[in-house]
């Protein structure tokens, strides 16, 4: 039999590990990396001229970034790596990739789809001025290219990410404002049985916490956004929210770190036809899959935060047992007893998972509040007084319907940023449960593609 | 379960049968609209959204002119905004036999009122100097425009609704039967409509109705290839489209207001109706983005962000099947627009409500008549 055709799509801890899995069982995989290098965005690495240490650049996951990186070091000439490549759209069993403006069609036998998450967005009224950025992106700032956002930042949201970046600038030397929760303490401490999965994570997180209050700064937990101030000229001037007791506080800022936690990336896994189901628990809509990572495709696999947002360890784990399916599916040998393993530790990473959805909420009411003249969708710049009016005045109760009246998820960003938020919106204006609302059906190309692409010459 | 009962119950809540429901209750007659979905979902909404008359066949403009009459009054008659821009058509060629086709297609509709410019290589670049070097003629047309087929048909189906319309969305519909006097319409959840007149507007799924009542016709699904770019400043006037000499080299591209451009060609996909999705094949998006810039070069500069199709019903002599039925007394068509109906729906819903309230219309459309297609029923199975 002709070797198999098998292409992960990532390179971040799940695509790194399931690509190792593969080249130890004897295949060869395509590994497609939309980054310059290895690492996803988690274990990103720094540009070649720059001379960070690991421990100054990781942080407590210092050995594991240095782990996954010397991993993928190793495998360089056993897999097909290509970097800065975009997997923009998937067709008739084939992944359409382009680099350098050439898009080329890559038929596969097994496609494991690595594409991790991106930050899960709740609009505030001003969060459009200059100066506001998702937490993700502030890190990569700060990772990359060693630059803050901002002069004086304020941290706003929920979930680890939060108080991850936050420090990370602290210890970077950035000035940090603020740091403000939407989540109340009391739901942390009801979730501590299920944090307690990973005691070592949850003493990390902690450990954060304290380390951002040693340093100062004002940490406020269980409080509502109210808006972002700002010019249109000068960006963002500073945060109002009410505190916890309902009191109005105002924190001066030139720049804004902000995010709820995270949501997979699945564009791909829908482009694949890949069937999705609500998770109540995190009001999303996520693939289905079986517990090693089998889509509802046959040949289609997932594995990492693109499948369910588990985090960067469990990502490790899921790279392996995609790995292990598809050998499986191969009908290649694969050992029982490891995959029993992984499936084990998985499960503790995911009731870990549980106890984080239950300790940093998605603020959904707080779609509801929204002031009519907020802006939802920021590619569009669609408010949402206009989102309620398709949703009450012309009837648009579900999420593709109402995209195609008001144009909230038509933008460059095909809905990453407001899709969750604009399902909120309209679920209450409709006052239907926001699984009803539905999700918006993802369109290719996965990321804007150049009109100077041509196609690869045969 | 109690029927629903009007004069005229209409299968397909697409811009036609919206259209028409529409201009039936301003002439006071009762109607129901069915729709399996939800109104102007399919063809109707995914479409490039062109309201051109030019390059239609001569017999088809005036029934075209009187759909302009609709769309130029759109606020007033159906209540809402549905982005129209007027700047002109464009047409453009790049060979002597391109310019041939359009200075023959100018002479022949002359007389319907489109006021075609043709433009010699000189005229059009100076005119249009964004246009590619490759370009050796044009035709302008400085009338026309487009919409938002997105919100056009919904809008007209609320207005329809407004007028007292009667419109059951998420109704699929599983027979079509002739009892006695009345037509007996009957969806999947049981319920039953019925009236005496019905008129099937069901676009690509158009035939399988009419094969029931023994009037099959030539029809396939295909699915349009549609890409859009980015916001950038408004530059674009007139809707432009390159004549090709085969489907997948044809580009044709509109700029809207807020300066996003779409970007339609690369040919068509064939469709599974049963699914109800269609799909856009990549390789057709790489030729549309391989072609667009020949047409204007500035395209390279610019990124798609989204491509989308939907399904419509091609007709093998691409002409619709429009009109009564030639075998069933009370039963009337109108599918198979074969690409180019949302133009024509207002005009379609306008002469179809005509033809069923006075038994005859001003327009003609005896070409549309689907009795041509007889002989085809007449073949054994």
């Amino acid at each position: 039999m002709a070797q198999p055709r098998v292409i992960i799509v990532g390179a971040g801890p799940s695509g790194v590990r399931c690509a190792e899995t593969l080249v130890a069982a004897g295949l060869r995989p395509t590994v497609i990396d939309e980054n310059r290098r290895d690492g996803g965005q988690i274990y990103r690495r720094q540009p070649d001229n720059f001379t960070r240490p690991y421990a100054k650049l990781y942080g407590t996951e210092a050995g594991r970034a240095q782990s996954l990186h010397e991993s993928f070091d190793a495998l360089r000439d056993k897999v097909d790596y290509l970097p800065e490549t975009l997997a923009w759209n998937i067709f008739d069993n084939k992944l359409h990739v382009v680099r350098n403006e050439v898009s080329s069609a890559m038929p596969y036998d097994a496609l494991i789809i690595c594409s991790g998450a991106t930050d899960r967005l709740m609009p505030v009224k001003g969060w459009h001025y200059a100066g506001t950025y998702s937490l993700g992106a502030s890190q990569i700032a700060l990772k990359a290219q060693a630059c803050a956002i901002g002069r004086q930042i304020v941290f706003l949201g929920t979930g680890p990410l939060l108080y991850l970046v936050a420090s990370q600038y602290i210890k970077a030397g950035a000035n940090v404002a603020a740091v403000l929760d939407t989540s109340p303490l009391m739901r942390r401490v009801m979730a501590l049985p299920k944090l307690l999965a990973r005691p070592s994570v949850l003493l990390n997180g902690l450990g954060l916490v304290a380390g951002i209050k040693r340093a100062g700064v004002p940490v406020l937990t269980g409080i509502t956004p109210v808006e972002i101030k700002g010019e249109s000229e000068s960006g963002v001037q500073s945060v109002l929210i009410r505190d916890s007791r309902g009191n109005e506080r105002s924190f001066q800022c030139d720049a804004v770190a902000m995010g709820y936690h995270l949501r997979p990336e699945t564009q791909l896994a829908d482009l694949a036809r890949c069937a999705f189901r609500f998770e109540q628990e995190t009001r999303q809509w996520l693939p289905e899959v079986d517990e090693d990572g089998r889509s509802s495709v046959p040949g289609v696999y997932l594995a990492g935060d693109g499948m369910r947002v588990l985090g960067a360890d469990a990502a490790e784990i899921g790279g392996r047992l995609a790995a292990m399916a598809v050998l499986t599916d191969l009908r290649l040998k694969v050992s029982d007893e490891e995959l029993q393993g992984l499936r084990a530790e998985q499960a503790s990473m995911e009731r870990f998972r549980q106890g984080l959805a239950q300790a940093f909420p998605w603020p959904a009411e707080q779609a509801a509040q929204l002031p009519d003249e907020a802006i939802v969708c920021r590619c569009e710049a669609i408010t949402a007084g206009e989102l309620r009016h398709v949703v009450c005045g012309m009837g648009a109760q579900e999420a593709n319907r109402a995209k195609a009246f008001s144009r909230v998820g038509m933008g460059r960003c095909q809905g990453r940023y407001c899709g969750h938020a604009g399902a909120e919106v309209i679920a209450h204006a409709a006052g239907v449960p926001v699984e009803q609302v539905g999700r918006l059906r993802g369109q290719a190309p996965v990321k804007p593609l150049s009109i100077a692409v041509r196609e690869e010459q045969e | 379960m109690n029927a629903h009962r009007a004069d005229v119950v209409i299968v397909g809540g697409g811009i036609m049968g919206a259209a028409t429901a529409f201009f039936l209750r301003k002439r006071g007659v009762s109607v129901i609209l069915l729709e399996r979905g939800l109104i102007g979902q399919q063809a109707s909404g995914v479409n490039f959204g062109n309201t051109r008359r030019m390059g239609r066949p001569v017999e088809q403009l005036p029934l075209s002119n009187r759909s302009r009459e609709s769309w130029l009054k759109f606020k007033e008659l159906f209540g809402e905004d549905v982005e129209l821009l007027l700047n002109g058509q464009l047409r453009v060629g790049f060979t002597p036999a391109h310019e041939e086709r359009m200075a023959k297609y100018a002479q022949e509709a002359q007389d319907f009122g489109l006021g075609m410019q043709m433009l010699s290589a000189n005229a059009l670049h100076e005119r249009f100097p964004y246009l590619g070097p490759e370009l050796t003629a044009g035709c302008y047309a400085p009338y026309e425009g487009h919409a938002n087929p997105r919100l056009a048909a919904p809008a007209i189906g609320r207005a329809a609704v407004r007028e007292g319309a009667q419109v059951f969305e998420n109704t699929e519909i599983v027979r079509v039967e002739k009892e006695g006097e009345d037509f007996r319409v009957t969806a999947a959840d049981g319920r039953i409509f019925r009236a005496p007149v019905a008129l099937i507007t069901a676009g690509a799924w158009g035939n399988r109705i009419s094969a029931k009542f023994g009037e099959p016709v030539p029809m396939i699904a295909k699915a349009p290839q549609m890409c859009v770019t980015e916001p950038v400043p408004y530059a674009i006037g007139p809707t432009t489209g390159a004549l090709a000499d085969a489907p997948e080299q044809s580009v044709y591209f509109r700029q809207v207001a807020r300066g996003n451009i779409i970007i339609g060609g690369g040919g068509h996909e064939l469709v599974d109706l049963d699914n109800r999705r269609a799909y856009v094949n990549p390789s057709r998006t790489l030729l549309t983005l391989k072609n667009a810039p020949r047409v204007m070069p500035a395209f390279n500069h610019l990124s798609i962000i989204r491509v989308w199709s939907g399904i419509e019903g091609y007709m093998e002599d691409s002409r619709p099947v429009m009109g009564p039925s030639a075998r069933v007394p009370g039963l009337y068509y109108a599918f198979g627009f074969s690409g180019e109906g949302f133009q024509l729906g207002p005009g379609v819903g306008d002469v179809m409500a005509e033809l069923i309230h006075t038994g005859a219309t001003t327009t003609p459309i005896e070409h549309y008549h689907i009795g041509r297609f007889a002989k085809l029923a007449a073949q054994p199975a």
